[in-house]
């Protein structure tokens, strides 16, 4: 791996709501290949951040640097919104928690996953349909719903289908905002052993927002744990949700219901 | 009744309106295919039947043009014959429903089968002129999509044909590119008539009265009607000739001639098949 700088630099990053801080003063580095929880109660500004740093919320202070695939880095701020809405396309993804808002409820599973590739350019039916019949596949929607829309499927299916429409491109990075969020245990048990496996043979950078610290324990690296639009803790998985320092860190985890 | 007692002004809209409108019509020709929004006005017959048409008839006809009007392919039908009497009255101009007689050819949806040449302009009235509306029901996203050049939700729709029906289903206002660069509704015509907006001699205008919008092909551009590499654009055919005059390669109207489901094939294009068929029999009676 030729990977000497990090994918994603974030350095004194914040984002304003008027005179109101939504997040602020946040540091990290993000490499190639590795997942990064956000955790935090609700409206501690995890999905502000998750926004911030995806560009659908302009950055107020601070700086993303951000490793394009030629090799470039580039200051997010300063692209353009043409060459954003590329990264978009070809380079990131987004999987939102409401499947709705990241899929086409009237258009076929097929279409959906295909609507990426035809955005960047492929034009021939064939392969866009077998492309995205494989995807299914590999998401465990089988192959016979092809032509049905994401209305007639489950929640847990079309959280499924709104991650194969995500990765059908092969993006380097993937935002998560609570994707399991919305679904009942045994659900949200095996699409995190689905999203584990895809990252892993993948070798995907994510970052997922979620207020589940079982989530983060499963199928993160690092996390950073946030209050009131601040990083509190950040470190190893295992030694933040192990060995929690901020007096806050220390509330989330002992407040998880032991079995 | 008494003589006329209003004085139009010609061609009926007042000289702003008509700069206005011909000022957007420089831009539009400017920008092949790209929607220009104007600030459409009213006028004598209501929003959504050609009021758009209407308008650019009326900013760019002069007294030395010749006004061919035709709805679906005919010159006789009510709208047709309405909206040529029109302009007679306010512009004072001749009319005529012969294609390569007219300077202006007002349309709702065909072009005529008669080749269009070098000087003539083709008006249509158009209902709906973003390609992408359907799809995509914001504005200011369809507007977004077009400038930064993003129609891979075009091909979805496709695709989705494709998928439902195993061909591309649409036949009418099927979408193109023009001059490589903005996909564009080539209002209701049908997707027979397409291939005749690629390279064509004539100038194309579009109006869209009630959405504000006026767009236009210039002569010798390219469009291109999307398809897939392996479904390619096809553009609508008929198995038989017309019914009337005989011509193939036409496109032809289901006229239903009785209660029993019966039906004959007849050209569309009213000039193109009454002159067929007269030239037919004079051909007999010479024989």
């Amino acid at each position: 791996m030729s990977d000497e700088r990090p994918l994603l630099e974030v350095r004194n990053v914040s984002h304003r709501y008027g005179d109101r801080f939504g997040c602020r003063g946040v540091d990290f580095d993000l490499w190639p290949g590795e997942v990064l929880a956000v955790v935090g109660e609700s409206g501690s500004g995890k999905s502000t951040l998750l926004g911030t740093l995806s560009q659908r919320l302009d950055t107020s202070e601070g700086s993303i640097r951000y490793r394009l695939h030629d090799g470039d880095v580039a200051n997010l701020a300063e692209l353009s919104e043409s060459a954003v809405r590329r990264l978009w396309r070809s380079e990131w993804g987004f999987v939102h928690q409401n499947a709705a808002d990241g899929l086409r409820m009237q258009v076929s599973a097929g279409g959906n996953v295909g609507e990426p590739l035809m955005a960047n350019g492929w034009r021939h039916y064939g392969r866009i349909r077998a492309e995205a019949t494989d995807w299914l596949e590999r998401v465990e929607i089988p192959r016979d719903r092809v032509d049905d829309t994401p209305a007639a499927f489950s929640g847990g299916m079309r959280q499924r289908l709104q991650i194969a429409r995500n990765l059908v491109v092969s993006p380097r990075l993937v935002f998560m905002d609570e994707p399991t969020s919305g679904l009942d245990v045994s659900v949200q048990a095996r699409l995190l052993d689905l999203i584990r496996s895809l990252v892993s043979d993948l070798e995907l950078a994510v970052i997922i927002v979620t207020h589940d610290l079982a989530v983060a324990r499963l199928i993160s690296h690092r996390t950073l744990v946030m209050k009131d639009g601040r990083v509190v803790e950040s470190g190893l998985t295992d030694r933040v949700l192990d060995d929690p320092q901020a007096p806050y860190t220390q509330l989330l985890v002992s407040s998880i219901l032991q079995g | 009744m008494s003589a006329q007692q209003i004085e139009y002004n010609i061609g009926y809209l007042d000289e702003q309106t008509k700069r206005m409108i011909r000022r957007t019509l420089l831009k539009a020709v400017a920008i092949p295919g790209f929607q220009v929004p104007f600030a459409s006005r009213e006028v004598p017959l209501p929003r959504g039947w050609g009021t758009g048409g209407v308008q650019l008839t009326a900013a760019i006809i002069g007294s030395d043009d010749v006004l061919k009007v035709i709805d679906q392919g005919a010159d006789d039908t009510t709208n047709a014959v309405s909206i040529r009497a029109f302009f007679n009255l306010v512009a004072g101009v001749p009319t005529t429903t012969r294609t390569e007689d007219a300077t202006i050819i007002q349309t709702r949806h065909r072009i005529p089968e008669t080749p269009l040449g070098e000087g003539q302009i083709m008006v249509y009235q158009v209902p709906i002129p973003e390609p992408l509306r359907f799809l995509e029901p914001r504005e200011t996203e369809t507007r977004r999509m077009h400038a930064l050049n993003e129609y891979g939700l075009m091909y979805v729709k496709l695709y989705e044909d494709i998928a439902k029906y195993g061909h591309i289903a649409k036949t009418y206002d099927y979408p193109v590119l023009v001059n490589d660069r903005y996909l564009m509704a080539p209002s209701p015509t049908p997707s027979f008539d397409n291939p005749k907006l690629h390279q064509s001699q004539a100038l194309h205008i579009f109006g869209a009265g009630r959405e504000k919008r006026i767009y236009a092909i210039p002569p010798h551009t390219d469009v291109e009607s999307l398809g897939f590499e392996d479904y390619p654009f096809e553009p609508q055919s008929f198995d038989q000739p017309c019914a009337i005059c005989g011509s193939t390669g036409v496109y032809l109207d289901q006229i239903i001639t009785d209660n029993a489901g019966g039906a004959m094939y007849a050209c569309s294009d009213s000039d193109h098949c009454e002159r067929t068929a007269a030239r037919a029999d004079n051909e007999e009676a010479a024989s």
